[in-house]
């Protein structure tokens, strides 16, 4: 049936196009193209060329000293705790409202948006205001000698926090639109609950999770606003990549602020790459 | 293996999507679940498979009560809409999926599940396929193999749920003729919900007529065609046409009443040059539309409001030679009498 109407439109489209004139065809890409270049391109450059301004023995130097590979490691632990545990949840959290209707489904997707509409900083307040010495738990973690403001639990919490929707923004939609056929028929098929969810479900939805996976890893090892609050800045302690960038910033350090935050842009091209690749394979499975 | 259903009730929020519905399906059958959208034809399918549980009633294979039990313990095949193939797997992945999910100890073989696959893809007429995805396969072979992983488990029951709904007219009747052939091969007790009256009436053995979560009649396909037990059932299987009268004469086996509704189907509406006795009807043709092998034309009654719909065969309308504005004389072939307050 859809056969002979494609090469309909096919046809209609090869004798004329029905498309702009061609000067605002021209005037809208050099629009897009020059806010593109001002935007995202000169400031990618800018880091770069900064960076590299004293040659590359003095970029190298910049990022052996031990405090930025103290701010590097304690950024990588973060981000392997955050974005596990987010993993988890995320894959949980969608497969629950997207398959299933319960009571409180609705409440869920807005808590789960929670820290996409609240600032970073108030998310790192939160915290204090638990934690901190006059917070709830203040004088209860003070009394058993443990720290969890301006320490490395602090910094987990607020990673964790605001990285949370991450990957369950991205799985519902995709697993909505997959809908549950393939599970029932694996159902009807003799699958027990975990046969159906490693051999069916999570097949289906593993682009969908890389691609969560590396929006949240970039977030994790970026977020700023909110671990600069619980963090306490201490230098080689609770210090992480963005906040060490800031601190050599301030000490007009400019060469070595530059080549840490090389780092940070080196990693959004990455998930830049690994992004794209993953969503045109979440399109490809979208397709019913 | 025979299924009966009890009185099951099935209530989606403030929707009665089934009302209190019993049906006996003996073992062997080929049974057409048939009804306009939202009849609750398959939300019946789906409580026999264990997909849906109903809030009241009971459902028994062979006698044994399957209401409690798991969909995945009812041993049931059963075939999805929009195919639901595993598309991550080839043909081969997807139909032994149901064997290699058992436990180890009743799992068959690396080699009887091989010769299962080849000789189910015999039978669906796919050999050949088994290292395909199912993207690379059309809808009706997607389909087939669809059927080809239900009956892989041996299903005792297999469940058609608008099976040939997404696939084109052609591929439709083929495939359609082609399950009526697997089902006399097979023999396996079969359910299959469409809402196509023609797809009803050439596959199944008998046929069960739903409408408002209720069933209206469940016959052969004749019974159900030929001596429909109310006007719904007349008016879904089939074009038919409402004549509101009084009854004068009450032939056998009709009501009689004061008002009532008379019904023909536009194939039995016979049209003439001439009168042919009392029950001929002067019209005029209006409207003239030629449907392949057969012609519709519409009629308006003189001295009334009402229009009558005929169907000819394209012989029979090139013999009469009828155009559009000339008068006519229509004569209903054969009437079916309903009272007047039946709601359809």
């Amino acid at each position: 049936m859809s056969a002979p109407t494609r090469t309909l439109t096919a046809h209609a489209n090869g004798n004329h196009r029905i498309t702009e004139p061609a000067p605002v065809r021209w005037v809208l890409t050099t629009v897009a193209l020059v806010f593109l270049a001002l935007f995202l391109a000169l400031p990618l450059a800018a880091v770069f060329s900064q960076a590299f301004e004293k040659g590359f023995g003095t970029y190298l130097l910049a990022l052996k000293e031990p405090d930025t590979l103290a701010a590097v490691k304690l950024t990588l632990i973060t981000a392997a705790v955050a974005v596990p545990l987010n993993l988890v949840f995320g894959v949980m959290a969608s497969w629950a409202i997207a398959k299933f209707s319960f009571p409180g489904k609705n409440l869920l997707i807005t808590l789960i948006d929670l820290p996409f509409s609240v600032s970073p900083i108030i998310s790192g307040l939160i915290y204090v205001l638990i934690f901190g010495r006059q917070g709830w738990l203040g004088p209860f973690l003070e009394a058993h000698d443990i720290k969890i403001l301006f320490a490395v639990p602090g910094i987990l919490l607020a990673t964790i926090f605001v990285t949370f929707p991450f990957i369950a923004r991205e799985l519902i939609p995709l697993m909505e639109s997959q809908g549950r056929d393939e599970e029932e028929a694996a159902m009807v098929l003799g699958a027990s609950g975990l046969q159906t969810f490693f051999r069916i479900t999570l097949p289906n939805i593993k682009w969908g999770i890389i691609y969560g996976v590396i929006l949240c890893n970039a977030r994790a090892m970026g977020e700023f606003g909110a671990v600069s609050v619980v963090s306490g800045h201490i230098r080689g302690i609770t210090n992480t990549v963005p906040l060490q960038v800031e601190i050599l910033y301030n000490e007009y350090n400019y060469t070595a602020a530059f080549a840490v935050a090389s780092l940070l842009a080196f990693l959004a091209l990455i998930t830049l790459a690994v992004k794209s690749v993953a969503e045109w394979n979440v399109r490809e499975n979208m397709e019913p | 293996m025979s299924i009966e259903i009890e009185s099951i009730n099935k209530q989606f929020g403030s929707f009665t999507a089934l009302g209190d519905v019993s049906l006996s399906i003996p073992s062997g059958e080929l049974v057409a679940l048939l009804g306009p959208s939202g009849s609750g034809k398959t939300t019946l399918l789906r409580i026999i498979a264990g997909l849906e549980s109903p809030d009241s009633g009971r459902i028994l294979f062979n006698g044994e009560d399957t209401t409690e039990s798991h969909v995945r313990e009812r041993k049931v095949g059963f075939v999805f809409q929009h195919y639901a193939l595993f598309k991550h797997m080839t043909v081969f992945d997807n139909v032994v999926f149901g064997l290699t999910v058992r436990p180890k100890e009743t799992r068959p073989s690396k080699g009887e599940i091989r010769d299962k696959v080849t000789e189910l893809l015999r039978l669906v007429q796919l050999e050949g396929m088994a290292k395909r995805y199912p993207a690379q396969l059309s809808g009706g072979q997607r389909q087939r193999i669809a059927l080809a992983r239900a009956l892989a488990v041996e299903p005792q029951v297999l469940l058609l749920d608008e099976p040939f709904g997404a696939l084109d007219a052609q591929v439709r009747t083929e495939l359609r003729r082609w399950l009526r052939r697997l089902h006399d091969e097979i023999h396996v007790t079969s359910v299959f919900v469409t809402h196509d009256q023609e797809e009803a009436l050439e596959v199944a053995d008998r046929i069960v007529v739903m409408n408002k979560g209720r069933i209206e009649q469940a016959g052969t396909p004749d019974q159900v065609y030929e001596h429909p037990a109310n006007p719904f059932v007349l008016n879904f299987l089939g074009n038919v046409n409402l004549f509101h009268g009084r009854i004068q004469s009450a032939g056998e086996g009709q009501p009689e009443a004061d008002n009532s509704v008379s019904y023909v189907r536009s194939h039995d509406v016979e049209i003439d040059r001439s009168q042919h006795d009392s029950s001929s009807l002067k019209a005029e043709v209006k409207h003239i539309q030629k449907l392949g092998p057969s012609v519709r034309i519409t009629l308006s009654i003189n001295d009334s409001e009402s229009f009558v719909e005929a169907e000819l065969t394209r012989d029979v309308f090139q013999n009469l030679d009828l155009q559009q504005g000339e008068q006519v004389y229509v004569r209903p072939r054969q009437v079916r009498v309903f009272a007047e307050d039946y709601q359809i």
